[in-house]
């Protein structure tokens, strides 16, 4: 039995919905009634049956039409996708673990054939048979890594390890929480997380880039990130901020349900066996506040993390305009009883 | 206004110099008289492999004290448009030991690394020293046009017209700083421009 | 969470004499399946079983990254070492089951080189074996300088030149012939970077003479596995673990904890990775530092040790382990 892919947008008239299957595998990022920035890295390993986890690189009902949103997305700005000359090698790095995954996972719906340097991608849901040689960029219709993150849900970091740091030298980046791969295209770990207030000082970054430079190949980590969006909308880049920065000026009491959406963001991280690179693709989920509060102990628990979260995290959220409204409206579902432990609904 | 400065923003130095036979200087206006502070510090015929490119700018000021370090060559460019094709020859013959030292605004400091970086030139390894007006490169986000010698906070893009927050944010790839839509959320909100960068 | 590599379970595929000191060892997967894709540069920790004791050493692959049917390392025979050497040259024979590590590269190529200098010394040249093979592969620019005692023992040189030819310089100690470091380094175009692999005093030499020649640091990359020194027994207490060991004279701090069923973490076992990182609660007595990791402060202060490479002299050792 395969995935029944939705047909829904995530611009314009927003037709983006979860399934009831969906609500409940949400990765609901919170496992305590409070949020402070933490190293929250852990091995990515398989996780239960039905979850985000089941397998490494995760597809799910709404893959066509991120897909569909991203080749929009790149016919509007290429410069979304961009790998610096040395990084091309890492780009096939990808595309091997993405084929691999993806057909492991789901071999209903992608298949894999390869012999020698010859291979075969079938992508169904996409309508794709392609056959290349392995290596050889002049046998794809992209470069290796564009190639297979038009095929493949979330963005996508590569991080060349040199000097002991990592760079930010290739990415498809089209449905980031609000920052630019094309200015950030080059910096080190520290330079483009330097926008992001109070975990440099408690030594967050120096901790993880520690941790992040000796992944091992077999052996990737994962944590989870999030932020708030108004509307289904998943190209949230500054370079559009002046077109999307509007709605959050649209929030009010009627539409709350409907407007506010939970993204979370599953980071992981991977070492790349030829290029020696690290890559780190970041999925993003999103979930609007009417169907979160289906389960009510995520309900109850928002309600808290909102409410309490620090201002300066707030701000670079992006959440100030709307928090009130946001935490008003969770009050009233939020009796003040206590919270199980753990992320998953009860 | 961020008042606080960030890690991506560049901290510039004090010239030394440095070991090896080769040297290259580019500078504009004031960054003449960091070249010549350093001098001092230099050993006997040091600038015998030095070249030094020089921008004087509209004041036309430094030349003869930079003559009198006798530099193997001196050469003098009336804005950095017009030294750029020279600098990527010098870059595209020059050898491995070559030290490369950065003077004068940040303009010229930024955009004058960003040549040499394609040139393979590791930015941890240029020396840099800030000299002169504090005005910045900006880059706007959403159009990708570049605003030169941005004095005020925010500033208006030339390009597009937004009205930007200038970030402290800054690309070595693009020798700018980031600027973002200031009032995205609300245009009706317009905050006062006010001189942050003279 | 826990550090270091998965393992592999492997096959000794064939042993081959290159020639009076040096002996390559192929190895394939037990189960016959590919072996996991690696970079040039990378090496893999071999687990060595003789009788009672177990050793682990790091090799660099020296295949091509392109064929992972096989894997394949060089090891130099020591006779004076503690018997790592002497053991894959006498006891390993094909068909014999090993394990050894996922490879790790902590000597990996800089791929935005606009060329790649490769200075090789002895048996240094098996990381550059494989790092040759992944750049011609790809059209990379490089060209390699190796210097060895004499011709008959200028492993792999034959194949060198017969693949890249004029690429390859070598260089024989016993036809007094030198590389002219100092013209080389001097005449290498803007972007080159340089990579050493060869005995210690070479690579100092080489990073020494890059510096003074204005050679930036990020461009000069060097591979020196310290190979654990024997040395006078010591006792050592390890706080965490409320055990007290003693440390052979054959053997490495490393060894005489796994021995005593402590695992610190490790990629490298040769004093590069960090891994085995560990702080000093209290000692009375010296310090034998022989890691390239810690800082030369962290050496000075006592606080730090790399239990992989380094030992211990005088009358108490306690350690947060």
């Amino acid at each position: 039995m395969g995935i029944t892919f939705r047909k829904e947008t995530f611009r314009d008239d927003y037709t983006f919905r979860n399934s009831p299957e969906h609500i409940r595998r949400f990765p609901f990022p919170f496992n305590e009634d409070a949020y402070m920035y933490a190293v929250n890295i852990e091995p990515h390993v398989v996780g239960p049956k039905g979850s985000v986890l089941e397998n490494l690189i995760d597809v799910d009902e709404h893959y066509v039409a991120e897909m569909q949103d991203r080749a929009l997305v790149l016919a509007e700005d290429p410069l979304r996708c961009q790998s610096l000359p040395h990084m091309t090698l890492a780009g096939w790095d990808l595309l091997e673990l993405l084929m691999e995954q993806q057909a492991l996972g789901y071999p209903e719906h992608f298949t894999l054939e390869r012999d020698g340097d010859r291979w075969r991608w079938i992508n169904r849901p996409l309508g794709i048979d392609d056959t290349f040689t392995f290596g050889d960029t002049s046998t794809l219709p992209y470069g290796p890594m564009e190639y297979i993150t038009r095929q493949s849900q979330g963005d996508f970091c590569i991080l060349d390890q040199r000097d002991g740091n990592l760079w930010m030298d290739a990415g498809m980046v089209t449905t980031q929480a609000d920052w630019s791969l094309d200015f950030d295209i080059g910096m080190n770990f520290f330079e483009w997380h330097a926008p992001v207030p109070l975990a440099h000082e408690k030594g967050i970054f120096t901790r993880a880039l520690k941790f992040l430079t000796n992944i091992q190949q077999g052996k990737p980590a994962r944590r989870l990130n999030w932020t708030m969006t108004i509307n289904p909308r998943l190209d949230t880049s500054p370079e559009n901020y002046h077109k999307w920065g509007p709605d959050r000026a649209t929030v009010t009491p009627e539409n709350v349900g409907e407007k506010v959406h939970l993204r979370v963001e599953l980071q992981s991280f991977w070492r790349l066996p030829r290029s020696n690179a690290i890559v780190f693709p970041i999925r993003c989920y999103l979930i609007k506040m009417d169907e979160l509060v289906t389960q009510p102990k995520w309900a109850r628990r928002l309600h808290r993390v909102i409410r309490d979260l620090p201002e300066e995290l707030a701000t670079y959220k992006g959440l100030t305009r709307y928090r009130p409204t946001l935490v008003e409206w969770l009050s009233k579902l939020d009796d003040g009883s206590p919270t199980s432990p753990g992320f998953g609904p009860d | 206004m961020a008042a606080k400065t960030i890690i991506s923003r560049p901290i510039y130095g004090t010239l030394s110099p440095q070991p090896g036979k080769h040297h290259l200087f580019i500078a504009d206006a004031e960054g003449a008289l960091a070249i010549i502070d350093m001098a001092g510090k230099a050993p006997p015929g040091f600038f015998d492999g030095a070249e030094i490119d020089f921008i004087p700018g509209p004041e036309g000021k430094h030349i003869a004290a930079l003559e009198a370090l006798k530099p193997a060559q001196l050469h003098l460019s009336p804005s950095f448009a017009s030294l750029l094709p020279r600098l990527k020859q010098t870059l595209t013959n020059a050898h491995m030991g070559l030290r490369i030292y950065l003077a004068g605004t940040e303009g010229l400091i930024g955009q004058a690394m960003q040549v040499a970086l394609e040139a393979g030139v590791d930015h941890t390894f240029m020396q840099t020293e800030h000299r002169g007006s504090l005005a910045r490169r900006m880059q706007c986000v959403h159009c990708k046009g570049i605003t030169e010698n941005v004095t005020t906070q925010p500033a208006l893009c030339s390009h597009c017209g937004l009205l930007l927050l200038v970030r402290d944010h800054y690309s070595r790839r693009l020798a700018a700083f980031q600027g973002v839509c200031i009032n995205a959320e609300d245009r009706s909100e317009i905050p006062p421009m006010e001189e942050a960068f003279p | 969470m826990s550090t270091g590599t998965t393992k592999l379970d492997v096959v000794v595929s064939d042993v081959v004499p290159v020639n009076e000191l040096v002996t390559r060892f192929h190895f394939r997967r037990r189960d016959g399946g590919l072996l996991p894709t690696f970079s040039g540069g990378a090496h893999v920790v071999v687990e060595m079983r003789d009788r009672d004791r177990t050793r682990l050493n790091p090799y660099s692959l020296m295949g091509s990254p392109l064929d992972t049917r096989e894997y394949t390392i060089s090891v130099r025979r020591d006779d004076v070492g503690r018997g790592g050497s002497l053991f894959m040259h006498r006891q390993v024979k094909p068909g014999l089951e090993m394990v050894i590590s996922y490879p790790v590269n902590l000597f990996s190529l800089d791929l935005r080189a606009k060329k790649h200098l490769m200075l090789a010394g002895g048996i240094g040249i098996t990381p550059f074996m494989a790092q040759t093979s992944q750049l011609a592969a790809a059209g990379g620019n490089f060209e390699l300088h190796y210097t060895c005692r004499t011709a008959s023992l200028g492993t792999y040189a034959d194949v060198l030149q017969q693949r890249y030819g004029s690429r390859v310089h070598l260089y024989h100690d016993d036809r007094e012939e030198r590389i002219d470091l100092d013209r080389l380094l001097s005449s290498q175009p803007l972007g080159t970077h340089l990579y050493v692999c060869g005995p210690a005093g070479m690579i100092n030499w080489v990073r020494d003479r890059a510096a003074s020649l204005g050679w930036p640091s990020e461009t000069v990359h060097f591979e020196h596995f310290a190979a654990p020194q024997p040395g006078a027994p010591f006792d050592v207490a390890l706080a965490l673990s409320h055990k007290t060991i003693r440390v052979g004279e054959q053997q490495s701090l490393l060894e005489a904890m796994e021995a005593a069923g402590v695992d610190p973490p490790y990629l490298c076992r040769g004093g590069v990775c960090g891994q085995c990182e560990t702080n000093v609660i209290s000692s009375d007595g010296k310090f034998i530092h022989n890691d390239h990791w810690l800082s030369e402060e962290d050496h000075r202060s006592g606080c730090k040790i790399m239990p992989c490479v380094s030992r211990f002299e005088g009358k108490s050792l306690v350690l947060e382990r």
